[in-house]
């Protein structure tokens, strides 16, 4: 991983030194352990702050929206995937792109690191694939493939799909034998059961949007949750509005969704809203054989009709 | 008032289509309870919130003045949920009214002064509100020059029209009526922006005279360096401004420009303390 | 000031002696995350989780809260007049909160309580409630309270303050208010002279452990207009996704919105926490939007707390220190980073 830092950085100040990009947007450290920003340098000197670590679990594509400039964008896999769907549904230019590509490793979910401790982590680094995670009275070594997070351990599309630039050796991308299993699982269950589920999933939701904002896929001008003309949902700490924010959002991603976990990254409360997403995406795979963001010729299957659609009901 | 989020129940007396394309409705309320009306007792330049239930609230300012006395009036423009529910209801029907907000016009500074009213479209309410409270009886000797300049897109976007040319018939104040464009060969009055009218027509400036402004943001933007060209420093320029609102006392938060709190700090601004704000309006 | 000791064995059956006269607010673990909420009938506070998550605000400003209702239906009495919502003020018990969530209160009722209007539901909740704090004794990294006027072992607002020792907590009472609650609590048995100064190691040991130092003694003396055109607001709110996360969390945090709801014929007018976060916050009937820009949101929520709070109530800053937005920020936007550039700031002549 350092010397993933050194190439991006390396690459980074080329990009603004040869004025072929105006911006480049990756990460830098954070203030506290464990923390990174999303962070666009401008200036050769800030280059040097870009780094990459196991923490690095947003989706910066979410930051390309409808951006005029030129742009060096960091993205592993998933990141690439969106930056896809982004060219696919115009809200950037392909032209506009210089891609550093990350083979991603995998990353990790800090508050389950700090489980690990009975105080406060005080410092984390990382060699290669071992985590050392420190607090004021232990140190702790782990593996990171021990401590993926959720969508890391699922994920088949580890190395970025498109790119200009690789920082690192392509990785081997795994293979899944039974990868729709959580979903499966929910699907199992009888209507009560699902239903006290998905109550129980969304109990402590705050309606933060957290998660929303964090998806490279909303970007709607004016969120449904938003609407006033008519009120499709209403704003209070209703149960109902609650479900029907989070299951109409995840309708909203299906076939578009690439599973880069940055809305349960960005919830302050953990909840586990891929669960939701999940489903579609299994959806997506065996309806449509659809996997989001793989082929940059190609709308998502709910945004395309060809007379030989394969769904009997409208014929 | 110990419920500030309380409405007055009151009951629609009059609805009077305001303008020709029908998208501005003028609404007469009665207070439900006497002492309602004792209570609510407002100056001009106030607003007030409109309360219909199961719909929510909207801030309009008060189109008539505390002389008027048994009833209040507004002057709606119809533009989202709010205003669309009352724009269709019925002479009759009951809703509510929490108010008045806001600080008004600085009537103790207006003593004895000569006052200039600015005005553009539908944001004439509450300067309805003060030439009827100028020049009622009781009030006018306690005033200088009073000159108005008001002016819509066309004649039949003039609210208050009849009052309008009634005002122009009286000699203690000068009426300088506008339009935009107008190809009525009968029409009267001017034709030309505020902001030119006010520069043609508009007396200049001296120490003992002040201009009120109340318009859309376009139309401040160019009366600002008119009047600024006739000598009117900062702290003659009175301007009203609108902000989103929901609670109208100061609490939600979110009506703020830097520090100043639209509905309780304001609407009423000199051109002075705004320069002094962060321009986020 | 009267020091009580509170045995750990005796703690459990206080709360219940107190749960016959007050309703109790306590942090529960909800989920994986702690938060403060009302104690059902056998529920016990969960002393371990007082750092929550979300703040205490909740227990006198939920996060949905019923105003005013009424029928639409015309054949009935009343109609389309709007009557306040019934709710229970009876006398309530906030256990467990920090220190800066007390003083974040007290600077809450600046808003809430003015010589103007007084906010009657947080007010009469307020007058209601008697907060039991619980000092702080290993800051957490988050924790930058004695930078921004509290500290780990503060009383501003509250009743009693309780120091948590190994088979103890040692209270501190404070108001009329707070005797009043370990009374009916029945914990009396006064402590001793070698417990009180136990109280004051533990205090100075505490204050001592922050050691993020916040720079807030130039934020008086700035210009706001300067503060407001400075250039570094682009860089600080790039990464600003614009959830609600900071506001939601925030103890001083108080923007609400209002919100008609119907059922059938019953209506009700509601309101519920919103944020200066959404570009909704500002956006006026005719499309216009005075804030319509994120980085001028993200500048907002900075100002706001930091100088347009401090200019207007000169209470210092409406920031308490709790670090509860550096830990949940997804983005990790650092207000403690914030406050010390705003406070440097010189503009360029």
């Amino acid at each position: 991983m350092e010397s993933y830092t050194e190439q991006i950085r390396t690459l980074a100040v080329d990009l603004l030194k040869s004025g072929k990009v105006d911006v480049v947007i990756g990460y830098r450290r954070g203030t506290v352990p464990m923390a990174t920003v999303p962070f666009m340098a401008r200036t050769q000197k800030q280059a040097q702050e870009l780094i990459w670590d196991s923490h690095c679990t947003l989706n910066l594509a979410n930051y390309l929206t409808n951006r005029q400039d030129k742009i060096g964008i960091v993205a592993k896999g998933c990141d690439s995937r969106n930056i896809v769907n982004h060219i696919v549904e115009n809200k950037i230019k392909r032209e506009q792109l210089h891609i550093i590509g990350v083979p991603c490793k995998g990353m990790v979910n800090p508050k389950e690191l700090q489980a690990l401790f009975k105080d406060e982590i005080t410092s984390f680094s990382e060699s290669a694939d071992t985590l050392t995670i420190a607090s004021a009275h232990a140190e702790v070594k782990v593996e990171r493939e021990d401590h993926l997070r959720g969508n890391c351990a699922l994920c088949t599309h580890r190395n970025p799909v498109i790119y200009d630039d690789l920082v690192g050796e392509l990785v081997t991308e795994p293979v899944l034998d039974d990868p729709f299993k959580d979903v499966n699982a929910i699907e199992a269950m009888d209507t009560d059961t699902k239903w006290n589920y998905f109550d129980d999933l969304l109990k402590g939701c705050i309606r933060c949007y957290a998660c929303r904002n964090a998806c490279p896929l909303c970007y709607c001008p004016t969120c449904f949750v938003d609407e006033s003309n008519p009120q499709w949902v209403g704003k209070g700490q209703n149960d109902t509005d609650i479900k029907t924010f989070h299951l109409l959002r995840a309708f909203h991603c299906a076939g578009r969704c690439t599973d880069c976990g940055a809305c349960e990254a960005a919830c302050p409360m953990d909840i586990h809203v891929r669960a939701f997403t999940r489903k579609l995406i299994k959806d997506s795979k065996e309806l449509f054989g659809w996997e989001a963001g793989l082929d940059i010729s190609k709308r998502p299957p709910l945004d395309t009709f060809a007379p030989d659609d394969p769904n009997d009901f409208i014929k | 008032m110990d419920n500030p989020y309380m409405p007055y129940p009151v009951r629609i007396a009059d609805i009077e289509v305001a303008t020709e394309d029908r998208s501005l409705k003028t609404f007469t309320f009665t207070f439900l309870k006497p002492e309602d009306e004792a209570a609510f007792n407002h100056k001009a330049g106030q607003f007030a919130m409109l309360s219909i239930p199961g719909k929510g609230e909207i801030p309009i300012g008060i189109a008539s003045s505390p002389t008027e006395k048994g009833f209040v009036k507004f002057t709606v423009f119809r533009t989202g949920v709010v205003t669309t529910a009352l724009h269709n209801m019925a002479v009759g029907d009951i809703m509510g009214i929490r108010g008045p907000m806001g600080n008004w016009y600085p009537w103790d500074t207006l003593k004895g002064k000569n006052v200039v009213i600015i005005g553009g479209g539908f944001a004439f309410t509450t300067l309805r509100a003060s030439i009827v409270y100028m020049l009622d009886p009781a009030n006018r000797a306690n005033f200088g020059n009073i000159d108005v300049v008001y002016g819509a897109r066309s004649p039949g976007m003039l609210l208050y029209r009849d009052e309008l040319f009634e005002w122009e018939k009286r000699d203690d104040i000068n009426m300088h009526i506008t339009v935009d464009g107008c190809d009525d060969p009968a029409w009267a009055y001017n034709v030309g922006f505020v902001p030119t009218i006010v520069e043609q027509k508009a007396p200049r400036a001296d120490k003992d005279t002040f201009a009120i402004v109340c318009g859309p943001p376009i139309m401040i933007k160019f009366t600002q360096p008119a009047l600024q060209s006739l000598g009117y420093g900062e702290n003659q320029i009175i301007m009203s401004l609108e902000n989103r609102m929901k609670c109208g006392i100061g609490m939600c938060g979110r009506c703020n420009i830097g520090k100043e709190l639209v509905c309780k700090d304001g609407p009423v601004f000199t051109l002075a303390a705004l320069n002094q704000t962060p321009r986020e309006y | 000031m009267k020091v009580i000791k509170i045995d750990k064995n005796q703690w459990t059956q206080g709360m219940d002696n107190a749960r016959e006269h007050y309703q109790l607010f306590g942090p529960v673990k909800i989920k994986e995350n702690y938060c403060f909420a009302p104690l059902e009938r056998d529920q016990q506070p969960d002393m371990t989780g007082v750092d929550t998550v979300l703040s205490p605000k909740s227990a006198l400003f939920p996060q949905t809260e019923k105003l005013l209702t009424t029928t639409l239906d015309v054949s009935k009495q009343g109609h389309h007049i709007m009557e306040r919502a019934s709710a229970d003020y009876s006398p309530r018990a906030v256990i467990g909160i920090r220190p800066f969530d007390a003083l974040a209160i007290e600077l809450v009722k600046l808003n809430f309580d003015t010589k103007d209007y007084r906010d009657p539901y947080w007010c009469d909740a307020h007058d209601a409630t008697t907060f039991i704090g619980l000092a702080v004794n290993t800051p957490s990294l988050f924790d930058f309270s004695t930078s921004m006027g509290s500290g780990p072992f503060d009383e501003k607002g509250l009743d009693v303050l309780l120091v948590d020792t190994p088979a103890a907590y040692l209270a501190k009472v404070i108001t009329e208010k707070g005797r009043a609650f370990m009374a009916t609590a029945g914990f009396d048995q006064e402590a001793a002279p070698g417990e009180i100064q136990q109280m004051e190691d533990l205090k100075k040991a505490a204050e001592q452990a922050i050691t993020t130092q916040v720079d807030t003694d130039n934020l008086r003396g700035k210009s706001l207009l300067d503060l407001h055109q400075a250039p570094f607001w682009e860089d600080i709110a790039f990464s600003c996704i614009n959830c609600g996360t900071c506001t939601f969390v925030c103890p001083t945090c108080w923007c609400f919105d209002l919100q008609d709801e119907t059922k059938g014929n019953n209506s009700t007018r509601f309101r519920n926490w919103d944020t200066c976060m959404s570009p909704l916050f500002t956006l006026h009937g005719s499309g216009h939007n005075p804030r319509g820009e994120k980085t001028q949101r993200v500048r907002q929520r900075f100002m706001h707390k930091l100088k347009y709070f401090l200019d207007k109530y000169d209470r210092g800053t409406m920031c308490v220190g709790c670090g509860r937005c550096v830990k949940s920020c997804p983005v990790n936007i650092d207000i403690r980073e914030v406050c010390n550039v705003m406070n440097a700031y010189e503009p360029q002549k």
